[in-house]
């Protein structure tokens, strides 16, 4: 059996991005995303999450929307790491932008099983060039 | 290895077209779509990013004739098509990202 | 570091002539072109003899589904639209369970299951789950967004 074939009988493993381009809470999109990518992890494909321009907004720490009456789901991105998700590229000039450092954001880890499980950041900040290549190579790009 | 990016704002309003090409590579497409039609407009503060762009720019034809949009008035360079375009676009590119 | 391998499935498409797209719907009827869009996109698609291998309606996306729309005499009906293309060309139309709970989109089962007196999902639609966006976009050659 050649190799093609045996990747085909094994299942196809693609490369999803999910673009994350605005705020939480505003609209429902980043919230209906992040289930996405929940959900999606149980795939085993190749994940990877962007954050781009307002996106970068949904990873601020110290969210707290107790008086808007919302959920605040920002917790959740704490669990990506669980579940093999651990390639956040956060786009570097829309953190400059909008006057954010990476001390602003929360601080999400996932543990590498290759490498004795040591904790590892998940959130790799990246210039908008390398954010370009990174784009250019998916096979599925989800933006909500 | 291509990407086609779809853009459906205006770019006067929002700026999904600005950062769509700040993302494009050279061998990708960007397509105009909905109210993204604007920013093929000649003679705005955008035809020079779209004039400009290592990318192929192409403007969906139905989205502008609903506009009222003179096909004469887009910026040079900037491709006419329709929705069997739009298919092939798709087709010929890797994927589609929609800057929404 | 980024210049990653692209997997054998989307390389093969450019030498075959059906690409199997999935699409997917984020925005409802009427409010944003979105689902006009996707219509006009997918009929497109069709009468170039492609496959549509799931329209998955997410978001708002989900109010496409609703048999309860009465939309002026001279306006476009879009969910009868999608349904009867849907039936024409034996698509799958998938609303987002998650997504339609939230909005008040239930079918005949859920409706039961939650004693609520009515289902509102016209037919040719049906209701499940997110994995069904995911398996879409593994699928198809070719997985295209409309939203806002």
């Amino acid at each position: 059996m050649s190799e093609d074939m045996q990747e085909e009988a094994e299942g196809t493993v693609k490369k999803f991005m999910y673009v994350n381009r605005k705020a939480p809470y505003g609209t429902i999109y980043a919230l209906e995303a992040l289930e996405v990518v929940l959900i999606g992890a149980a795939f085993d494909q190749d994940v990877s999450l962007a954050f781009i321009d307002d996106g970068v907004f949904q990873l601020s720490n110290g969210q707290n929307t107790t008086d808007i009456g919302i959920k605040n789901f920002s917790p959740a991105f704490g669990a990506l790491g669980d579940y093999d998700v651990s390639k956040l590229y956060v786009e570097k000039e829309s953190m400059d932008e909008r006057g954010l450092a990476l001390d602003d954001l929360m601080e999400l880890t996932w543990e590498d099983e290759d490498d004795d499980w040591e904790e590892k950041p998940s959130i790799h900040l990246v210039s908008r060039e390398e954010m370009k290549t990174i784009l250019g190579n998916q096979d599925v790009i989800l933006s909500f | 290895m291509s990407i086609l990016h779809t853009v459906n704002k205006s770019p006067f309003q929002k700026n999904d077209l600005e950062s769509c090409l700040a993302h494009v590579n050279s061998n990708d497409a960007v397509l105009l779509i909905e109210d993204g039609v604007y920013g093929a407009i000649s003679g705005t503060r955008f035809s020079v990013l779209t004039s400009s762009s290592d990318a192929d720019i192409y403007c969906l034809k139905a989205d502008l004739d609903a506009r009222g949009i003179d096909p004469d008035k887009l910026t040079d360079g900037v491709k006419l098509i329709d929705y069997d375009g739009f298919v092939d676009l798709v087709a010929q590119n890797d994927a589609v990202n929609s800057w929404l | 570091m980024f210049a990653h391998q692209k997997s054998q499935a989307n390389r093969d498409v450019g030498e075959k002539n059906t690409v199997k797209f999935a699409i997917i719907v984020n925005e409802g009827p009427y409010t944003h072109q979105a689902s006009d869009t996707a219509y006009q996109f997918a009929r497109a698609t069709l009468a170039k003899g492609h496959e549509i291998v799931r329209v998955f309606f997410y978001h708002d996306g989900v109010n496409n589904g609703t048999k309860l729309a009465v939309p002026p005499q001279d306006d476009r009906h879009i969910p009868n639209n999608w349904a009867q293309l849907g039936k024409d060309n034996n698509l799958d139309l998938v609303l987002c369970i998650a997504a339609a709970q939230r909005r008040g989109i239930l079918d005949e089962k859920e409706a039961k299951r939650q004693g609520k007196e009515t289902d509102n999902v016209i037919d040719g639609f049906r209701i499940s789950g997110l994995g069904q966006l995911i398996e879409a976009g593994i699928q198809a050659d070719r997985t295209i967004t409309f939203g806002d």
